[in-house]
């Protein structure tokens, strides 16, 4: 068995895994921290009350953010030694910056967050939910750095035979790494905001607590709307830079074989790897690949053909992923568009509020669609054009790895469905009903 | 060399720190079968490190972070070598975190048994096997030419690694029963100071018998042998745990459990401070060992993270011992009626 397959398998498995919560904590972060503010200032109770809400689904999914991150910080030393050794000069700060800088405020905050209701004003403990959702977002600014790198490294020497840093301000400015930034954390917010618009219209075509879910709706329509729009015109400029840093990886995305000038693109297509060439090839939009690539209709775009076939990734897989993530995002502005005209009779459009419940998976989709373009498309390297991935591998036997990935699959398959049970049943039953608090000072005092 | 010396030293104090924060949490979990008679008692000890587990957790990714920031041969070979007792650690992790978060959600006994069971599993096993992990790397690991480890999990169940296993619970036990004497009440705290004075004399005779098992089967009293005024370190291990009992005889709980801190930070370096400049020792030859010098990043890297790790480590520290200090007080029933309390 050949430990460097079973690690791709199991750091896949553990990443994308890891990622399944890592964009809610993003998104939902930041809306929870909206309401609170809200109540902090108003003292209008409904915003406490969706603050509780919002929170606890919130809570349990960063639960199962931090306990898969964990794994991920020591797999690149257990699975991945070789590319450890070669690259941890640069890698490994970023990696102990984001865990000096980051994941402390988060974790140690967070538990302020939950416990401290009644030991902070309610200003400190709103900002306290804003130093958490603003830890977050640096967390995923420092690993995507570190992703970046991978993909475009800079500011490095070969010296002693492996990376090391020369110019940190290179490497933290990558523009790999901010485009992948300023494109994941608003997919992030996507997601975080088509959560709450999706359970809050489960509960609206329900007809319960209708004021409480018309205003979440619309609190997440409006960082909907904009993070949509913003993914593709961001999504748009990343194109551009892949394609020229990356060529095998923009010709992977679109399954163009032959280098051509006003390279087009195809509504319906499927790659034939082996055969190096498409199945069928429908719905010809001419010279639109070199305007994604280069803006110009014009440019010549290089083709597989142009590289060895143990340079090209896997080509059916980029290409399906890319073709995911790219419907799904020119879906999500739609979406979010036509429910800004709605907003104010969402209650009577059923057919509406039943697509947005049924819309709650699609960001999810979208983003694991993202994450194995970049990944999958940047086989077979695993920093881009320095080490192959092959050669990365720790010195384990595949038995070894074997036995820890069909453990990452048990415990992971069993926690996601606990947690998924978990969030529908906290989702489901929605909030609390109005504390009688007041009644029962009355109660008290009364003679 | 002063640079990596003085990396050498922050390496050895992130783990102390994370043995000293996230180890009470690890002994209140071991204890949690034993202590926790009913389902108050059970919620009122997650709830005791509620606030502060998942802050405590962060050290030890700053420890990995670190390690592979300043001495990457070290994370790559440390990690690959015990790669089947960092799963099993990493696992347990898994378990214990969900399980805080997931024990209330469901309102059914063998729901709350299964968690039960996880929290126990999940806090015994990293307590051993870091204990196991740490005694073998103070003892040196089976490390060839290639720094390829010629051996497998069995290879570090030798006696020596199993009494760090022991210490390393030993201390995490007392350590989490002074945490639970701190912010406990009644019937509960009466037995955690119970559980703390009698697992007292048993943890003193362990480490007595690691300090003098040492002399045999490790080179660590070396460098002590070279710079007498080392012994300082072993000192305010022993200090340490004399301290827990006094403070104990004396009801004073916060002080013990500082006292108890101590004697922990001082094991740690009593191997760190033994072991310098090796981080990986290797017993096939000890031309093989991976040492500071030989590990570490490149000058510029070691620079940059240290004007990071001075800013930010006591940043950090500030606000933690400001969320300690928001959190060590008593737990009264208006605690466990928190709408988010675990
Ligand atoms: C900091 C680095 C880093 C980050 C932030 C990510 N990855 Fe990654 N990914 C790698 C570093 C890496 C890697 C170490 O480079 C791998 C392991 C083997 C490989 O070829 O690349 C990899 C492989 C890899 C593969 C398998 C590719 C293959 O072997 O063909 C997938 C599907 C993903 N990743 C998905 C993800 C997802 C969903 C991420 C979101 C968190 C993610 N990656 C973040
Ligand atoms: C493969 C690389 C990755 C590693 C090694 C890694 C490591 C970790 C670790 C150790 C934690 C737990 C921190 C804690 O206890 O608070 C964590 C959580 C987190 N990570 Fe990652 N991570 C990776 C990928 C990513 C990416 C790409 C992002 C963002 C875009 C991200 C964002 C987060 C966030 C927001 C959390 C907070 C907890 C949660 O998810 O709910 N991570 N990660
Ligand atoms: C429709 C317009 C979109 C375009 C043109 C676009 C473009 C791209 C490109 C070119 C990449 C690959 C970059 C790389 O190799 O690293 C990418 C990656 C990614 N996409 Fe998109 N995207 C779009 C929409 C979306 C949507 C709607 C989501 C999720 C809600 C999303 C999530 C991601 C993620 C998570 C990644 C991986 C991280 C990264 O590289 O930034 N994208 N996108």
């Amino acid at each position: 068995m050949d430990p460097v397959f079973l690690s791709r398998l199991q750091f896949a498995a553990a990443t994308m895994f890891h990622f399944l919560f890592v964009p809610l904590t993003l998104g939902l972060s930041v809306l929870v921290a909206y309401m609170e503010t809200r109540y902090a200032r108003s003292g209008d109770e409904t915003y406490l009350r969706m603050t509780k809400f919002w929170g606890k689904l919130f809570l349990i999914n960063f639960a199962l953010g931090v306990v898969t991150g964990i794994t991920l910080e020591f797999q690149f030393g257990t699975n991945w030694s070789r590319y450890s050794a070669f690259v941890g000069d640069i890698f490994g700060s970023l990696l102990a910056i984001e865990a000096t800088v980051a994941f402390f405020l988060e974790s140690i905050l967070i538990g302020v967050w939950v416990f401290g209701w009644k030991k902070l004003s309610r200003k400190a403990h709103a900002a306290v939910m804003w130093l958490v959702a603003g830890a977050g977002n640096i967390s995923a600014l420092w690993i995507l750095i570190a992703n970046g790198w991978m993909q475009q490294p800079v500011g490095y020497v070969l010296r002693n035979g492996r990376a090391e840093l020369n110019d940190f301000a290179a490497v933290a400015l990558n523009k790999f790494a901010l485009l992948e930034f300023f494109h994941t954390v608003p997919a992030a917010f996507i997601l975080g905001s088509f959560f709450v618009m999706g359970i809050s219209a489960y509960h609206l075509l329900k007809k319960q607590n209708i004021d409480f879910f018309t205003r979440s709706f619309r609190i997440a329509l409006v960082l909907g709307f904009i993070s949509s729009v913003w993914v593709i015109i961001e999504g748009d400029q990343h194109a551009i830079h892949v394609t020229q840093v990356q060529p095998t990886k923009l010709a992977a995305m679109e399954a163009h074989w032959e280098t051509s000038r006003e390279a087009p693109m195809f509504l319906l297509t499927l790659p034939d790897e082996a055969n190096e060439r498409n199945y069928f090839e429908f719905g010809r939009l001419p010279g639109l690949l070199s305007f994604l690539g280069y803006h110009d209709v014009n440019a010549e775009v290089r083709g597989l053909k142009d590289f060895a076939r143990d340079e090209r990734p896997p080509v059916l897989l980029t290409f399906i992923a890319f073709r995911t993530m790219v419907i799904l995002g020119t879906l999500f502005p739609l979406l979010t568009l036509i429910g800004w005209f709605l907003r104010h009779r969402l209650i009577e459009n059923r057919w509406y509020l039943m697509i947005m419940v049924a819309a709650i998976p699609l960001p999810y989709l979208a983003i694991q669609a993202g994450w194995v373009v970049a990944e999958v498309g940047r086989q077979p390297w695993i920093v881009y054009g320095l080490l192959k991935t092959a050669q990365a591998a720790s010195p384990v036997t595949g038995g070894q790895v074997l036995s820890s990935l069909i453990a990452f699959i048990l415990v992971y398959g069993l926690l996601g469905l606990t947690g998924f049970f978990l969030i529908a049943q906290t989702a489901i039953k929605g909030p609390k009903a109005v504390q009688p608090d007041a009644p029962e000072i009355l109660r008290v005092s009364a003679p | 060399m002063e640079l990596q010396a003085t990396w050498f030293f922050i390496w050895g104090l992130l783990w102390a720190i994370f043995f000293m924060t996230d180890g009470f949490d690890f002994g209140i979990g071991a204890l949690y079968p034993f202590l926790g008679k009913r389902e108050q008692d059970k919620r009122m000890m997650i709830n005791a490190m509620g606030p502060l587990w998942d802050g405590n957790e962060v050290w030890l990714i700053t420890a990995g972070g670190v390690t592979f920031a300043a001495f990457p041969l070290v994370y790559a070979v440390m990690f690959s070598s015990l790669y089947t007792a960092l799963m099993l650690i990493l696992f347990a992790l898994i378990l214990r975190g969900v399980s805080f978060e997931f024990r209330g959600k469901v309102d059914h006994p063998a729901w709350r048994n299964v968690w039960d069971v996880c929290i126990f599993i999940g806090s015994t096993t990293p307590a051993l096997l870091f204990g196991v992990a740490f005694a073998n790397i103070f003892k040196g690991l089976p490390l060839d030419q290639a720094h390829l480890f010629q051996g497998n999990l069995l290879t570090l169940l030798n006696p020596y690694g199993l009494l760090g296993g022991v210490l390393f619970m030993l201390f995490f036990l007392v350590h989490g029963a002074l945490w639970l004497a701190i912010r406990t009440s009644e019937d509960l705290h009466e037995r955690a100071v119970r559980a703390a004075g009698r697992l007292w004399l048993p943890l003193l005779l362990t480490a007595v018998a690691f300090l003098a098992y040492s002399a045999v089967a490790t080179d660590l009293y070396a460098n002590y042998l070279e710079r007498p005024y080392l012994f300082v370190v072993i000192l305010a291990a022993v200090s340490g745990l004399v301290g827990i009992k006094w403070f104990l005889a004396k009801k004073q709980y916060f002080r013990a459990w500082l006292a108890s801190a101590l004697a922990i930070a001082g094991a740690t370096f009593f191997g760190i401070v033994g072991l310098f400049p090796n981080m990986l020792l290797s017993s096939i030859n000890a031309d093989y060992s991976l040492t500071a010098l030989n590990a570490s990043s490149s000058p510029m890297t070691l620079k940059i993270m240290l004007v990071v790790v001075l800013l930010f480590v006591p940043l950090v520290l500030a606000y933690q011992i400001w969320a300690y200090h928001l959190f060590h007080t008593k737990l009264g029933q208006e605690d466990l009626a928190l709408e988010d309390a675990y």
